[in-house]
């Protein structure tokens, strides 16, 4: 049975990594870079990723390209969740790994896009040159080719976005996206349940 | 002999219309299934949704387009007219002028009728 799902792992993880199509989304400076590498002179399309794809519902990758504020984090985590299963993330810049020149003292940006969705592939820079962004879609590749899809599922289902829906909620809160919150990864813990489904947390 | 032929026009069109069927069914058999709540919401870049994806246009464009459509044939007409005119002579001229007041009544018409205000 093993030997089997070995055997379909192998054909698939082909066929995925070699038709990776990305998301259009680009936040700030690295989306230029971003489009400068799906433009003629670097060519992204030599690795089978110059489809970007402007439903969510068509990706498999979503290049975090630029700053992400906490206003525009429900909308990230949003774009995340309407893309199909397996799905994969870059965090283009510094600003996405950590926030960059923002990560001591601005109001408004999220410190790390992994605190909001799971990162497969950090590419550093600020920005990073079109190479870089290209070096990262073949270390995505080569990643790709070596798991399987079973873990690659329980993986995704470890690491899902915390969100807590506004229905689930006791109370109405001002959100930047009233549908739902969205919870930081590791950094926001206290007054929310296990599960972070039900939490009656910021009712006055 | 006739019928013959509208079979294999028959096979062929429930052989296209099956193969798109089963196409879709397949992909709906095969596809892994993992919804939930933001996953099924509209996509809308992410932002939230507003207003009704019903969208009502004005009759008055209606008007506009008919009357455009009108000039638009006649200016298709008379450009391969006004192409060949030193060659077709007097009767083409008087012709094309006939064409043209015909029009040009309708345009009246619709003037008077207040067709051409925008209320």
């Amino acid at each position: 049975m093993k030997i089997i799902f070995t055997a379909i792992d192998i054909v698939y993880n082909w066929a995925r990594s070699n038709s990776l199509w990305p998301l259009t989304f680009a936040t700030s400076c690295c989306g230029i870079e971003m489009i400068s590498a799906s433009a003629a002179s670097y060519d992204i399309a030599r690795f089978g990723a110059e489809v970007f794809r402007a439903s969510p519902r068509q990706a498999d990758l979503i290049i975090t390209a630029g700053t992400i504020t906490h206003k525009m984090a429900p909308a990230l985590v949003q774009l995340y969740e309407q893309m199909p299963e397996p799905k994969y993330v870059i965090a283009m810049g510094a600003c996405c790994i950590t926030g960059g020149m923002y990560e001591n003292d601005s109001y408004s940006v999220v410190r790390g896009v992994d605190r909001l969705i799971p990162v497969d592939v950090y590419l550093p820079g600020c920005p990073p040159r079109p190479e870089a962004l290209l070096d990262a879609i073949i270390k995505l590749q080569k990643k790709m080719k070596t798991e399987s899809l079973l873990e690659r599922k329980q993986y995704l289902e470890a690491h899902k976005p915390r969100v807590i829906l506004s229905e689930d909620r006791d109370c109405e809160i001002l959100l930047p996206n009233p549908d739902f919150e969205v919870i930081h990864w590791g950094v926001q813990t206290i007054g929310y349940d296990k599960d972070y489904k039900k939490a009656e947390v910021n009712c006055v | 002999m006739y019928i013959q032929g509208y079979g294999i026009l028959a096979a062929f069109i429930g052989f296209s219309v099956a193969f798109a069927f089963a196409a879709l069914i397949m992909s709906w058999l095969v596809q892994p299934k993992a919804p939930n709540k933001l996953k099924q919401k509209t996509y809308e870049c992410g932002m939230k949704l507003f207003g009704d994806s019903r969208i009502q246009y004005d009759a008055k464009y209606y008007l506009y387009a008919l009357l455009f459509l009108i000039f638009d044939i006649e200016a298709v007409f008379l450009f391969p007219w006004a192409v060949v005119y030193d060659k077709l002579g007097l009767f083409a001229l008087i012709e094309a002028l006939i064409f043209i007041a015909i029009l040009v009544i309708g345009l009246i018409y619709a003037w008077k009728k207040d067709a051409l205000k925008w209320q």
